[in-house]
């Protein structure tokens, strides 16, 4: 028995929306990242899943960027999260808001 | 003779200007000198040089031609400079006189702080007034033109600091550039009606039997000319800016305003000499009443003036106006001997003033002078030698060429004649006033210590009074007037001149009863009192007041009118308002800006989701 597409395109959103629905109302921001991270494997999925069905590398390639730009994305971010914890004692994304006009 | 002089003429002045104008700073007070007085005596060399090759009578005009300057359809314009007589005349003129004043000047400018700045613009003048006297073509002689106006206004200016000077350099500038607008509308005129601009073809298309001769445009285009000149020359009616150009160094008013630049309207003339003779009456009913009126007017002004320098300068309008009489009355080789013999006297008057000036620190009021002749003999001998001169007391030179208009006024119609002889005995009287006030009587100013000037103003001073004593035998008919036969092949022959002995005697006659009455009314440094004439003749007939009410306030109203309604309710309120509402625009967008990052996010989401929206249900 063989699993059907639509399967991984509907797990592939059913991600997706968990990660989106993370970002809007988690507060802390090492969990923001930990959503950003689901919904780009999410995409990952649907990538991957689609490349099989047309049978076309394309998809696959673009997982391979994608988890190259989630890879340094994660070492700024992280950097970046410690200094600011480190400055601000807090990693509340609603107490960071230094650049509102 | 080469033609290759032509171009070293003009070129030399101009390398002494960009030698001094930039590296003036570092060849320290006396090298600046040397460059400005040797490469002026340098043209003035060439310019003898020029004028002997020309001696021979079947020498004709030679022309340089340098590169080509404008090709746009029919209109082809080269550099050319022509040595003709006339131009190499003119030249002998501004570089003899030029070198003299600018010896004058190492003695007059030398503590002033910027020597080289004032070197650098005579010297710039001096090439610009060369190229305009040797051009071959119309427009080269504008570009001359316009840059010996640029120099009277930076040398008007010179001291730009003071109030009066600046605004005297600028009302220079703004009169001289109405006139200018003429000599270019009769420029295009003419190329218009002839097809081409250059001196030489022009005279032969208007030779006698030439179609073109008497045809309305010409008058047009010869009228539109002598407005040009007039602006030049300060003639009526654009006369005013040149007694306010006192306010420059006394030498800049001997050399640009008195003996050469002033005279450059004179020269249009004379240069253009064929477009004028086949214009038909413009020189009759036009130049001729002009140079008449302006004579008698500027002298008549100049007798209730206080300042000696303001005399000397409606005295230079005064003269001018008989050097346009004479042209009016077809006699342009008296017109250009008087020329000569003006820049001679003038500058010798205006340097003795200066020298006066340089004496008392300043000083040229004619009311706080008096009896400085005694402490400066060599001043006082050559001031009086310049009035006599300018009188016309034979036998110095300005008795030969003014006898000569007379005589030639007279020729012309008998109005003109009356207004020259009154003209005549008006300025013998105020020339005599001048001496009487400024040199003789007691002295006004116990203050005052006068010293007799250096060697270096007093050997200009000498030279330039031997040329006014004796600058006249040049057009003497009995020593042959070798002046005129020189002039003879420019205007064809009109150098002849009948010499009138009884014209002569009235000159004469009236002139000495001008000193007499001058030295009479004025003895012992008295001034009468004149009553409402004075009035009359310190408002110049009148005319400064209609200028104020024709020109300056109705001028003045625009520029309020412009300032205050079109430019600050019009243009300054549009770009003000634009400005406000951009602020407040974007005071009103900041407050989207909440730094909250998850709100960002559910923007981005929102986004993405109209985006898809449309790309799915479209």
């Amino acid at each position: 028995m063989t699993v059907p597409p639509q399967a991984y395109l509907v797990l592939s959103a059913a991600l997706f929306t968990l990660g989106t629905v993370g970002v809007l109302v988690r507060r802390t921001a090492l969990i923001l990242f930990m959503s950003i991270e689901l919904m780009l494997n999410a995409v990952n999925l649907a990538f991957v899943t689609l490349a099989r069905v047309h049978g076309h590398l394309g998809g696959q390639l673009a997982v391979f960027f994608v988890l190259v730009v989630a890879a340094v994305e994660v070492v700024v971010g992280l950097s970046i999260l410690v200094h600011i914890f480190r400055t601000r004692d807090t990693l509340d994304v609603d107490e960071i808001d230094l650049l509102r006009g | 003779m080469e033609a290759w002089v032509a171009p070293w003429l003009v070129g030399l002045p101009l390398a002494g200007a960009l030698g001094n104008g930039l590296a003036g700073g570092r060849l320290g007070k006396r090298g600046t000198a040397l460059v400005a007085c040797l490469s002026v005596l340098a043209a003035f060399l060439l310019a003898v040089q020029a004028a002997r090759g020309l001696l021979p009578a079947e020498v004709p005009a030679v022309r340089w031609v340098g590169v080509e300057w404008v090709a746009v359809g029919d209109l082809r314009v080269l550099w050319t400079l022509q040595l003709d007589r006339l131009s190499v005349l003119l030249a002998l003129v501004v570089t003899g006189v030029g070198f003299l004043i600018h010896v004058y000047s190492v003695g007059y400018m030398a503590d002033d702080p910027d020597y080289a700045r004032y070197f650098t613009y005579l010297n710039l003048f001096t090439a610009s007034m060369l190229l305009l006297v040797l051009a071959g073509n119309l427009l080269v002689l504008f570009v001359g033109w316009e840059l010996v106006g640029l120099c009277s206004y930076l040398l008007i200016g010179f001291w730009f600091e003071r109030p009066a000077a600046a605004a005297a350099g600028r009302k220079a500038f703004v009169v001289n550039r109405v006139g200018d607008a003429a000599f270019l509308l009769g420029l295009c005129l003419l190329f218009t009606l002839l097809g081409t601009l250059d001196f030489r073809e022009m005279a032969n298309l208007l030779r006698d039997g030439g179609t073109l001769r008497g045809h309305p445009g010409l008058a047009v285009a010869a009228l539109l000319l002598f407005c040009g000149a007039t602006g030049k020359s300060a003639q009526l009616p654009l006369y005013s800016w040149l007694p306010d150009a006192m306010e420059g160094p006394t030498p800049v008013s001997a050399l640009i305003h008195a003996a050469t630049m002033v005279t450059a309207g004179v020269f249009l003339v004379g240069r253009l000499w064929p477009v004028f003779e086949a214009a038909g009456q413009v020189l009759h009913w036009v130049v001729a009443p002009v140079g008449a009126l302006t004579a008698l007017f500027a002298a008549t002004v100049a007798v209730v003036q206080h300042d000696l320098k303001r005399v000397l300068a409606y005295s230079t309008i005064s003269q001018l106006g008989y050097m346009f009489l004479a042209l009016g009355v077809q006699a342009p080789p008296a017109a250009f001997f008087h020329l000569t013999t003006h820049a001679f006297f003038k500058a010798l008057l205006f340097l003795a003033a200066g020298s006066v000036m340089h004496a008392l620190h300043g000083q040229i009021d004619l009311r706080r002078l008096g009896g400085v002749g005694r402490a400066m003999p060599l001043t006082f001998l050559g001031f009086v030698v310049g009035a006599l001169s300018l009188s016309g007391i034979p036998p110095l030179a300005g008795f030969w060429s003014k006898e000569e208009i007379l005589g030639a006024a007279y020729a012309g119609s008998p109005a003109l004649w009356a207004a020259a002889v009154a003209t005549a005995f008006v300025t013998a009287y105020y020339a005599t006033r001048a001496t009487v006030l400024a040199f003789l009587g007691p002295a006004r100013d116990p203050s005052a210590h006068p010293h007799e000037a250096p060697p270096v103003m007093a050997w200009p001073m000498a030279v330039l009074g031997g040329l006014a004593v004796l600058g006249g035998f040049l057009g003497a008919q009995w020593v042959g007037a070798p002046f005129h036969k020189y002039l003879d092949p420019v205007f064809g022959g009109h150098g002849e001149h009948a010499a009138d002995p009884w014209t002569a005697v009235m000159g004469v006659a009236v002139a000495s009863a001008g000193v007499a009455v001058g030295a009479w009314v004025h003895r012992g440094g008295r001034e009468p009192h004149l009553g409402a004439l004075r009035g009359v003749l310190e408002g110049q007939w009148g005319l400064e007041a209609l200028y104020d009410r024709l020109v300056v306030r109705p001028g003045r109203a625009l520029a309020r009118l412009l300032a205050e309604s079109v430019d600050a309710r019009g243009i300054d309120a549009a770009a003000s308002t634009l400005a406000a509402a951009v602020a407040r625009a974007g005071g009103a967008v900041r407050t989207w800006q909440t730094g909250n990052v998850r709100q960002y996010a559910a923007g981005v989401l929102a986004g993405a989701v109209v985006v898809f929206a449309y790309w799915v249900l479209r």
